[in-house]
């Protein structure tokens, strides 16, 4: 039974993280391009044309494997968490029903119309295409999201025939979890796309080829779209932070490796090293007032709900915070190294900071997914707060043969998708802004 | 008329709707690796479903997105029940997705083989694995009093869920090569109708057996079977558009007739009174009135959008002016 638990637990959290990688790009990518498609489109400048056409091979390749990946996320609640699945359903089934209705009908159609559209399609409905695919993975966002702040912060429901039933749809989509976390992740996404884009520029314009100033220009817009990105991670991730002070106390508490109730609290930086106060003034905005620690919100947790362990993995819990924050601060030296590069020495590059840049694009996935498994592992034991146990949601009538068998063939299949997506995105970005044959329009005029 | 029934209903649709549409993009996804002699004419074929295939895929998303909102007790005994047969599903159309976007990234031949083979291989087995998954909602599968699946991977895969695999194969190859018919020019195209002929009598018989063993009493599997035997006639008589039409017209007629022939229950249990029904597998009213207002308001916009992408992309393709370049 228990090993049931883990290899389920240890299955969702590969597909899961693996998905997680190309969500943001495709939405942060996404938005890059239809800006600058839109930059294109008024100009009619063929150069903005060809740094639409290089991101959006990037943006494809990405594309693609985050689509088939979240086919995988769709059914294993099914597969894998039927007793969470029965359990939950009546609330959890809508949002993603709605996700598939609103949101990947929308983003398969339209990116197909247009990869495939461009000669076919007058430029503004291309260009509107871009956007629609752009706005539906925002839409798509915005309601995995919903379902998963149920089971963060459960919300508009009652518990009837045994199951959480919704009552009140309009509590579901204005879960005050989900409020926060949005802006979170979307700021993530355009931090995640800003330095993707940055680093493959930085490496283009260090090789200095012929289309270098094509990858110059990307460069300073990629620094902007950075900076606005990451201001956005920081206030609404503190803004989050708060949030969970208050809606879930345990996991700040874990986080933090809070032992103890303290007012004021003080914020831990590394083991052994600490800020005094700055804890309470992080969460209460004032250099004091009261942050409960571990032990006294078990002891509240045993009164609610009986005996149990009801802290979660309070190490994974310190360290994933830290690696996300140590990540995004990485990230801002970076941005503030590229602004000032842009404003005052707009000669030289440094060629070392530049191929560093290049090793940058690591960091938002780094800070992505460290931010995820918080999210997550700190919400445990439970598997939605307070009302269903991790280990009661699991498919009691499958062998742990099976899922280990699928672990093994998903680890490996995604393994191989890895390694295949990055010798083809290696490929694509050699190959730069060049488009290989000249476009119609081109060979007419040189006729 | 309940919520309950239609929201059934309307499962009915989604997965109708799937293999009405994928049905001939999985087939086109393993003719294409037979039909094709080099790496051009394949991907000739393939470029025909390119701009579709995903929004064809969504269908079923949906339809499993709709089951569990809908019935979260069917989605939960059913997908873990099907445990490893949907691992093998999801493996495939993870493939298969991939297949269409990195084979025409990959330069050289030898890659794009090996990207084509694993198209084909992966079409065929999602082709197979669907038949199976949705004959053994007909044929009941042994789950206990809580929902749970009691059985192992062989009560799976009974002869008769592997005939259910074999007929949808058969179906979405018929699909597939009237699809292609319709959508390429001169000798490929030919290729693909001279297949159609063999495919469609082969899909006839299949119908058939099926009609004989499976429904006896059922108008509609009656009425799939007469889709299937028009559509023969049609492709002899080179009617292709109308004979395409009624081979999808009888996948969505066979899905139909499945959970026409299950209604009320939503997932037979081998144990009868361990049935999954449409009512003690159901979301509640509130959650189906909610989910009932938006299927309602958007699933004509869905109807429209994915319509006009098959208009705009109506015009025949050859090798000659294939343009997959982005």
């Amino acid at each position: 039974m228990d090993d049931l638990v883990f290899l389920s637990r240890l299955q969702f959290a590969i597909t899961s993280v693996y998905h997680f990688f190309f969500v943001p790009l495709t939405i942060g990518l996404g938005l890059f391009i239809a800006i600058w498609e839109t930059l294109a489109y008024k100009s009619g400048n063929s150069e903005d044309e060809r740094i639409v056409r290089f991101w959006g091979r990037l943006f494809l390749l990405n594309f693609a494997v985050g689509v088939v990946t979240g086919i995988v996320q769709e059914f294993q609640f099914g597969m894998n968490w039927s007793e969470y699945s029965r359990f939950v359903g009546d609330v959890f089934g809508a949002p993603l029903a709605i996700e598939a209705l609103l949101a990947f009908f929308m983003e398969s159609t339209f990116l197909g119309l247009w990869m495939f559209g461009r000669n076919v399609l007058p430029r503004g409905v291309h260009l509107t295409c871009i956007w629609l695919v752009f706005a539906a993975s925002c839409v798509s966002a915005v309601w995995i999201l919903i379902a998963n702040s149920f089971m963060q912060h459960p919300v508009g429901y009652v518990l009837n025939n045994g199951r959480a039933e919704m009552t009140d749809f309009f509590a579901l989509i204005t879960n005050p979890y989900f409020l926060h976390q949005i802006p979170h992740v979307i700021s993530a996404s355009i931090c995640t796309a800003a330095f993707f884009v940055l680093g493959i520029s930085a490496w283009k314009m260090l090789q200095n080829t012929e289309d270098a100033f094509l990858f110059e220009r990307t460069f300073r817009y990629a620094l902007f779209m950075g900076f606005i990105g990451l201001i956005a991670v920081l206030l609404s991730g503190h803004l989050q932070g708060q949030s969970i002070a208050k809606l879930q106390p345990m996991k700040l508490a874990a986080m933090e490796n809070l032992e103890k109730t303290s007012d004021p609290a003080p914020l831990s930086l590394v083991p052994g090293l600490e800020i005094p106060a700055m804890l309470s003034f992080m969460v209460h905005n004032r250099p004091s007032g009261e942050v409960q620690g571990l032990e006294d919100l078990q002891k509240t947790f045993e009164y609610r709900y009986g005996e149990g362990n009801y802290t979660p993995p309070v190490w994974v819990s310190y360290i994933s915070f830290r690696v996300m924050v140590g990540a995004s601060s990485i990230m801002m030296l970076f941005i503030i190294y590229g602004i000032s590069w842009h404003l005052f020495m707009k000669k030289n590059i440094h060629r070392k900071i530049m191929f560093l840049m290049l090793l940058g694009i690591s960091l938002p996935y780094i800070a992505n997914s460290a931010g995820w498994i918080l999210a997550e592992m700190g919400r445990q034991p439970w598997i939605v707060y307070g009302l269903m146990p991790t280990d009661k949601a699991i498919s009691v009538g499958t062998s742990s043969n099976s899922i280990i068998f699928s672990i093994t063939a998903f680890t490996f299949i995604y393994g191989a998708l890895a390694a295949i997506i990055f010798i083809l995105m290696r490929r694509e970005v050699l190959r730069g802004c060049k488009s290989k044959k000249p476009t119609r329009k081109t060979a007419a005029v040189k006729v | 008329m309940s919520l309950e029934i239609v929201w059934f209903v309307l499962i009915a649709v989604l997965w109708a709707g799937f293999l009405f549409l994928e049905g001939f993009d999985f087939g086109v996804g393993i003719l294409q690796f037979f039909f094709g002699k080099n790496e051009r004419e394949r991907g000739t074929y393939i470029t025909s479903i390119g701009p579709h295939w995903d929004g064809n895929e969504v269908w079923l998303i949906t339809a499993g997105g709709a089951m569990f909102a809908a019935f979260p007790f069917w989605y939960a005994s059913f997908f873990s029940a099907l445990y490893l047969p949907l691992v093998i599903l999801l493996l495939a159309l993870i493939t298969r997705g991939v297949c269409f976007e990195i084979r025409h990234r990959a330069n050289f031949e030898k890659p794009r083989f090996i990207c084509d083979a694993a198209l084909m291989v992966s079409s065929s087995l999602a082709s197979l694995l669907i038949g199976v998954a949705l004959m053994n909602l007909a044929i009941g599968i042994p789950i206990d009093v809580s929902g749970n699946f009691t059985g192992t991977f062989f009560d799976l895969v009974k002869p008769l869920a592997l005939f259910g695999g074999i007929l949808s194969l058969s179906l979405f190859l018929t699909n597939g090569a009237l699809f292609l018919t319709l959508k390429i020019e001169g000798e490929l195209q030919t290729r693909a109708y001279n297949f159609s002929k063999y495919s469609v009598i082969a899909s006839t018989f299949l119908f058939a057996v099926a009609t004989v063993l499976l429904c006896k009493y059922s108008v509609i599997c009656i009425a799939s079977l007469v889709l299937i035997s028009s559509a023969a006639v049609l492709v002899f008589k080179q009617h292709l558009k109308t004979a395409f039409i009624c081979v999808a017209l009888c996948s969505a007629c066979s899905v139909a007739a499945l959970f026409y022939a299950i209604f009320p229950n939503v997932l037979v249990s081998s144990i009868a009174e361990n049935s999954l029904t449409v009512w003690n597998a159901a979301s509640s009213a509130y959650t189906l009135k909610i989910m009932s207002i938006v299927a309602a308001v958007f699933v004509p916009i869905i109807l429209v959008y994915q319509i006009w992408s098959y208009y705009i992309f109506r015009k025949r393709i050859s090798p000659r002016n294939v343009n997959i370049e982005v």
